[in-house]
């Protein structure tokens, strides 16, 4: 029971980083109907910037995840622009393909710029201890990370139900067209989203180096697909769905990893999406909407 | 009657021309005057024509975007190997196993994903690739994560044309066809297409299998060439490259895919040494197509002798 | 003469989401007949025409046709069956031409094997003549024969609404359902459309059934309509008898007569 709760504990931190990331994939999913496969990469750059501005600038590690938090933010409004406005649109499939394009480029522009190497986090930035609390071990890092990102969370909420930029995300992902009418500015609003869930995936970035001490230029692409998992498990547009998915997710790959075979770990992600995609693709919280002809 | 010694005339033309190919290069590689580069160039040709064709008719000409297509190559590889290394099967039974391996598995994955739409298809399709990737890393009879090593190098030039031009010529007469034609439609409307009477699952179904099939194919020949293979050589990032093949050929584009292949095939030798750049200019190419010129370079047009004759005879 | 029914449907329901769309509908065509279905914007037609053709699932009720209930078949099954029809805001396959549009309707009866295809027999040539000669025969009717090459998408709207048509005509079908075959056309093209759809009934042997919004048009070329309203026929007969009825003047003309 204490190994169980000890599982627990370790998944709770993984399942905050998944939901973080998650959150930006819904929200982009929300209001462009654009599976943002790059979302797992700008999340890379977060990590890189918080990397930097720990070793380079020597600053702490709240200084480096608000400077990864900025510049992420910018990558992923300037992405929008750049790449994926024109395509608004095009096909979902143009869309989606322009995507992978961009996913590419931030993976291998990084590599051709730092190198394909790890990068290994300072110790000193973070400096890890554990705490005993009646047998179960708990890392100040995981309090760190679960705490930070709930905390991200909670503004999040507060963004989405009590701004008018919020608000005025609601409106877009509800009725483009609608909006629009409203005297609601689509590219401002969409700008926005890119950069509040580009600035969540870099925050994210910054914990899962605190996380994993390490760093490297392909660091986004699986956890990029699991939160994408998470996304869609808890129902792909669906903001709390994201949580609840990333939450599962983490529990459950600490759980296949403490109780199975770790191998295998990477494989109940994609399994856990065959399965909800096959059974209920509208994930937990969706409703089923069908065609119109 | 005119019409009908055309068509005869233009596929012996077509026939000639291949042969002529086949045997300059052929010749060249057993005189010795091919090096060493340009023949695994032309191997990878071959092997990434097979690849392009075989997904542009699941990707392109049925509208069903697959992110999954190493891994029915893997599956193909991996049958191919365990025949020829250590059953010690011939070859051509490693190779129709291989077909066979890959088809079946198109069709385990094909029949329940294929319901899905668009983007969903495309990540249960990704998941699915590496799903196979994953367990092969985990079955210790084919050396885990390490793969198989010493496989006989069986994949001559013969093999490799030959595969290659089987592939296009069953793609093409596929396409070209009442079947076909059924599949396209499935691309245009799907919902319109079965309300004309196209049971538009089984067509799905068809060409997954018959595209992974081919990929079995391709794997196949690659292990024979190659000597090894490993679980990561067919990862997601592999399925992303034969999709870049497709896409700048042009969704819906056979004579496309095959140009798109060769291309890129040329341009991955030559980026050898910098394979960072290489990655780079794929993401641009993507990135830039999907924007400026979003049905590829042929459309869903097709390069025919017609198309040469209209340019060298400056007719319209 | 004897009519033989074809088509039977009783107590058919649809919901949306808690909202009903088509509640408790009653509705026979004969052999040959030609009926039409009409009602104000949004009373349920379309929703009906789904049903028929297995786009939607009823939640009650069955569609009985030649004696075999349709309702659980799959949409390619029910046009196997004989049922064909044409969507109200047109769905060719537009990157295709009219004559490849017109021959994959005609692919439930592909005359050659996938084999056959695949290793070019002279079967396979001798197929794909016939394919042709047919989806020619069904384009020269609607004087759309110069036009085969040419790309659906490059037609004007009312020569795609034809295509429609010929598309579902190709299906061989026993029961053609047009759904708002004149929308967008001038009088003149009505007219023309409606002695065409006369045509094609007496020439395939076809019955009919139409929905239209516009209730002058139907009422020159159908024998027999049903009124929709809110998803339930509130009333049926012949052309005059619509014409007097006076619920239907209330609900469906109400607000032009007023």
């Amino acid at each position: 029971m204490l190994e169980f709760t000890q599982q627990i504990v370790n998944g709770l931190s993984l399942g905050a980083i998944y939901a973080l990331i998650a959150l930006g994939y819904t929200m982009v999913y929300g209001i462009i109907k654009l599976i943002n496969f790059a979302h797992g990469d700008i999340m890379m750059v977060g990590a890189l910037v918080g990397y930097f501005s720990l070793t380079l600038l020597g600053t702490n590690i709240f200084v480096a995840m608000v400077a990864a938090m900025l510049t992420c933010a910018l990558f992923g409004v300037l992405i929008e622009k750049i790449a994926y406005r024109p395509l608004r649109n095009a096909t979902r499939i143009a869309a989606l393909i322009t995507a992978i394009g961009v996913s590419l480029f931030l993976e291998y522009f990084t590599i051709f710029l730092f190198g394909p190497a790890q990068k290994v986090f300072p110790q000193s930035a973070f400096p890890v201890k554990a705490y005993d609390l009646g047998g179960l071990s708990i890392l100040n890092k995981d309090v760190f990370v679960f705490a930070s990102a709930v905390i991200l969370m909670i503004i999040l909420q507060y963004i989405i139900k009590w701004t008018k930029t919020g608000k005025a995300m609601r409106a877009v992902s509800l009725d483009r067209e609608a909006a629009v009418l409203m005297g609601i500015s689509v590219d401002k609003t969409i700008s926005i989203t890119f950069a509040i869930g580009s600035a969540l995936a870099a925050a994210a970035g910054v914990m899962l180096g605190v996380y994993y001490n390490t760093v490297n230029p392909l660091m986004g692409i699986i956890p990029g697909l699991k939160a994408f998992v998470a996304a869609v498990l808890g129902g792909i547009g669906i903001i709390p769905g994201a949580m609840v998915g990333g939450f599962v997710m983490g529990l459950l790959e600490t759980m296949v990893s403490g109780y199975g075979n770790s191998l295998y770990r990477d494989a109940v992600a994609f399994g856990v999406l065959i399965f909800i995609l096959l059974i209920k693709p509208s994930g937990i919280f969706g409703e089923d909407t069908g065609e119109k002809v | 009657m005119q019409k009908v010694n055309n068509k005869w005339i233009k596929l012996g033309v077509e026939i000639l021309l291949l042969a002529a190919l086949f045997t300059l290069v052929q010749y060249l590689i057993t005189a010795g005057l091919l090096k060493q580069y340009y023949q695994i160039s032309l191997a990878s040709m071959c092997i990434n024509v097979i690849l392009a064709v075989s997904l542009s008719l699941i990707n392109g000409f049925t509208g069903q975007l697959s992110l999954g297509h190493a891994g029915f190559m893997a599956v193909g590889a991996y049958i191919a190997a365990i025949m020829t290394n250590m059953l010690d099967l011939p070859f051509i039974i490693g190779i129709l196993a291989a077909c066979l391996g890959a088809g079946l598995a198109g069709f385990i994955i094909g029949v329940p994903t294929l319901r899905l739409k668009g983007d969903y298809l495309a990540i249960a399709t990704l998941a699915f690739g590496e799903i196979i990737r994953v367990v092969l890393q985990n079955i210790d009879y084919v050396n885990g994560p390490a793969g198989i090593m010493g496989i006989s190098k069986l994949s001559t030039w013969p093999w490799l044309y030959g595969g290659a031009i089987i592939t296009i010529v069953v793609i093409v007469n596929l396409v070209n066809s009442s079947y076909g034609r059924a599949i396209i439609s499935i691309r245009e409307d799907e919902i319109a297409s079965e309300l004309m009477g196209i049971n538009t699952t089984k067509y799905k179904v068809l060409a997954f299998v018959v595209g992974a099939a081919f990929a079995g194919l391709a794997g196949a020949l690659y292990a024979h060439y190659f000597y090894i293979i490993k679980p990561e050589t067919f990862n997601f990032l592999k399925s992303f490259d034969i999709l870049v093949m497709v896409v700048l050929g042009g969704l819906g584009s056979t004579t496309g895919a095959i140009i798109a292949a060769v291309f890129v095939t040329a341009l991955t030798a030559a980026l050898q040494s910098f394979p960072a750049i290489r990655m780079v200019l794929y993401a641009l190419i993507l990135i830039i197509m999907m924007i400026y010129r979003p049905q590829g370079l042929m459309g869903n047009k097709e390069l025919s002798m017609k198309t040469f004759g209209r340019i060298w005879g400056g007719r319209n | 003469m004897d009519e033989i029914n074809l088509m039977e449907i009783s107590k058919l329901d649809k919901s949306f989401g808690g909202l009903s769309a088509v509640r408790d509908f009653n509705f026979r065509i004969d052999e040959n007949e030609l009926v039409g279905l009409i009602g104000p914007n949004g009373a349920g037609k379309t929703t009906v025409f789904n049903l028929i053709t297995g786009v939607y699932k009823p939640d009650n009720g069955c569609v009985v046709f030649k004696g075999e209930n349709l309702v659980g078949l799959a949409p390619y099954t029910i046009c196997a069956k004989g049922v064909a029809r044409t969507f109200q805001n047109i769905r060719l396959f537009n990157d295709l031409s009219v004559l490849d549009n017109v021959k994959i309707a005609t692919h439930k009866n592909v005359p050659y094997g996938l084999m056959s295809a695949i290793f070019r027999t002279p079967g396979f040539f001798r197929g794909e003549d016939e394919i042709e000669t047919e989806a020619l025969r069904y384009l020269e009717i609607f004087n759309l024969e110069n036009k085969k090459d040419e790309l659906v998408k490059n037609l004007p709207y009312g020569e795609q609404r034809r295509i429609e048509i010929v598309r579902a005509l190709a299906t061989r079908p026993l029961l053609l359902i047009l759904d708002e075959p004149a929308a967008g056309m001038n009088p003149q093209e009505t007219q023309a459309l409606m002695e065409l759809i006369r045509y094609i009934r007496h020439e395939f042997n076809l019955t009919i059934l139409l929905i239209e919004h516009d209730m002058s048009l139907v009422m020159g070329v159908c024998e027999r309509l049903y009124v929709l309203d809110y998803g339930q026929i509130i009333a049926e007969g012949t052309p005059a008898e619509i014409r007097s009825n006076k619920r239907v003047i209330e609900a469906y003309l109400g607000e032009d007569v007023e």
